[in-house]
């Protein structure tokens, strides 16, 4: 396997290499019946860094995410989160180990005001103060603005704000993103990713993000996995997928 | 005059207890899409609870107390052992299930309690008060019924709008997918949400039995207006369901009171006002803006 060898800031303690990889999945397999989705995956996610799945639709990287909350079950392989076995933990439990999980379609509970959605965000960690809220409300003012109000009248880059938020306040050390790019504005991609690269600079958190806007993902990680039907093709810097013209043609579509 | 106000008197009494009733279909039906037809005998065998106790010499309260709780249990038991493995497949597979509860449940009572008529007792007075020199139709029972089902409704309401497990419940059931993500433990959360829908229909059997005869299929026309005022308000609705609830209350209490040999129209009344508000607006009364998937 390629090393991977991170754009951004590489001032993490540790170096690039030996950085702890906060997520480890190896050899993951499962199957929605009879068909199999993921194909024995392996790969890690370390702290401080983005880590892009990448492939075409189809490719099993919804799969992929769903398969290490445990939303779907791994018919065989592991996943480790700081070297803790969590392969067959219930789902409910993953979030109080530290990993959020944003699933595709967004996941705002729309019946829900936009406070109480984010207060559904950190139920699991008991009386939460205040100035967390106030924090998540600073970084997107524009939810702030309407937390009071249903969250079914929000625009989709708000809703996108909305769940990144609510997932920050379950102050997670790996936050898996599905599709965060989906129907978004270019702008508001930009926003939400350039947000995503500050916290992870500043905070230390390990960010798996999957996504079909490939180019937009690998401006912005730091590693990139290229996914095809259900197994890993290639892993590497997302400078070195960038730069492969080959492979960005035949997986990537761009 | 004196006359529509004593209607109305008792139609806003009734309407309280199928409002009751309608707010545990709601409850059910917001959290797991299924139409608890099984509510009604669920909540006659705890008001045969209840009863077994007052016969034995225990005070009506003490009977209330443990029926509500065992109402409670069964709820949970009910989720747990018989619904939760319909949960989340085909919706006619809920229904028969919930059919073939409410016919068992209904024949364990009559196998326990046996299938006579008994009277329930209600703890405060049956006669009206007294208003000038006119007596209402406004009992000392009629103001318990109401009071009872509006701290039920108050004490509802705390819980949804000002709780963690209310927040948790909700969550788990408008949800489910992301609230597991995010931690709720959603099969507790429906658990607790079939466990009370369960207290709360046993009220409202409670009140409805008090000064009258109870028989294991006493509740069999409480259901169905219950279910018509859920239907009434959305099904999707609490405050629908009480909204709900009050008028058909106060409409069948007109034909009872008004049409000629009205009181044995009001099951028909029932069903026709069932089937003007399914025609003219499908969603209820109180149907919700957004629509949502099962």
């Amino acid at each position: 396997m390629a090393d991977p060898r991170p754009h951004g800031s590489t001032a993490v303690p540790g170096g690039t290499t030996t950085a702890p990889a906060a997520l480890e999945v190896q050899d993951l397999s499962s199957s929605y019946g009879p068909v199999r989705a993921l194909d024995g995956v392996s790969l890690s996610a370390r702290a401080g860094r983005i880590t892009a799945v990448l492939g075409a639709n189809g490719a099993g990287k919804t799969t992929l995410l769903r398969t290490i909350s445990g939303l779907v079950r791994s018919s065989s392989g592991r996943v480790l989160l700081d070297g803790e076995d969590v392969t067959a933990a219930p789902v409910e439990a993953m979030v109080g180990k530290g990993m959020a999980h944003v699933p595709e379609g967004r996941g705002v509970i729309a019946e829900l005001t936009v406070d109480e959605n984010l207060r559904v965000g950190s139920l699991f960690r008991g009386k939460v103060g205040r100035d967390e809220f106030d924090r998540v409300y600073d970084l997107f003012p524009r939810i702030a603005e309407r937390r009071d109000q249903p969250a079914h009248v929000l625009s989709g880059g708000e809703r996108q704000m909305l769940v990144v938020g609510r997932a920050l306040l379950a102050q997670p050390r790996v936050l898996l993103l599905d599709e965060p790019s989906l129907g978004l504005a270019p702008r508001i991609v930009a926003q939400i990713f350039g947000l995503l690269r500050r916290l992870v600079d500043t905070e230390g958190l390990s960010v798996l993000l999957v996504e079909q806007n490939a180019r937009s993902a690998l401006s912005v990680a730091d590693v990139g996995v290229v996914l095809n039907l259900g197994r890993v093709v290639v892993t590497d810097s997302a400078r070195a997928l960038m730069d492969d013209e080959d492979l960005r043609h035949a997986y990537l579509g761009f | 005059m004196q006359y529509f106000v004593n209607v109305t008197l008792t139609g806003l009494t009734e309407g309280m207890v199928y409002a009751a009733f309608a707010l545990a279909l709601v409850l059910i039906w917001r959290s797991t899409r299924i139409v608890n037809f099984a509510q009604g005998s669920m909540a006659a065998a705890t008001t045969f609870i209840a009863l077994a106790l007052i016969q034995d010499g225990q005070s009506y309260w003490v009977a209330l107390v443990v029926a509500l709780v065992s109402g409670f249990v069964l709820g949970a038991v009910v989720e747990r052992v018989v619904i939760r493995p319909v949960e989340g497949g085909p919706e006619l597979n809920a229904v028969i299930v919930a059919l073939g509860l409410f016919v068992a449940i209904q024949a364990a009572i009559a196998i326990v309690f046996g299938s006579s008529f008994q009277s329930f007792p209600t703890p405060f007075g049956l006669e009206g008060f007294q208003v000038g020199d006119d007596r209402i139709a406004l009992t000392p029972t009629s103001l318990y019924v109401i009071g009872s089902v509006l701290l039920v409704m108050a004490l509802l309401v705390v819980l949804f709008r000002f709780t963690r497990v209310g927040l948790a419940m909700r969550a788990a059931a408008f949800g489910q997918e992301v609230a597991r993500l995010l931690g709720v433990k959603v099969g507790r959360m429906l658990t607790l949400g079939w466990a009370l829908a369960a207290v709360v229909g046993s009220l409202a059997g409670l009140l409805i039995a008090g000064g009258e005869f109870v028989y294991p299929a006493y509740m069999d026309s409480l259901i169905v207006f219950g279910f018509v005022a859920a239907i009434l308000g959305g099904l999707d609705s609490p405050v629908g369901a009480v909204v709900g609830g009050l008028l058909l209350g106060l409409a069948l209490s007109y034909v009872s009171g008004y049409v000629e040999r009205g009181s044995a129209l009001v099951n028909v009344a029932a069903l026709v006002i069932l089937m003007v508000v399914l025609l003219v607006r499908p969603g209820g009364i109180f149907a919700s803006s957004t629509a949502r998937r099962a």
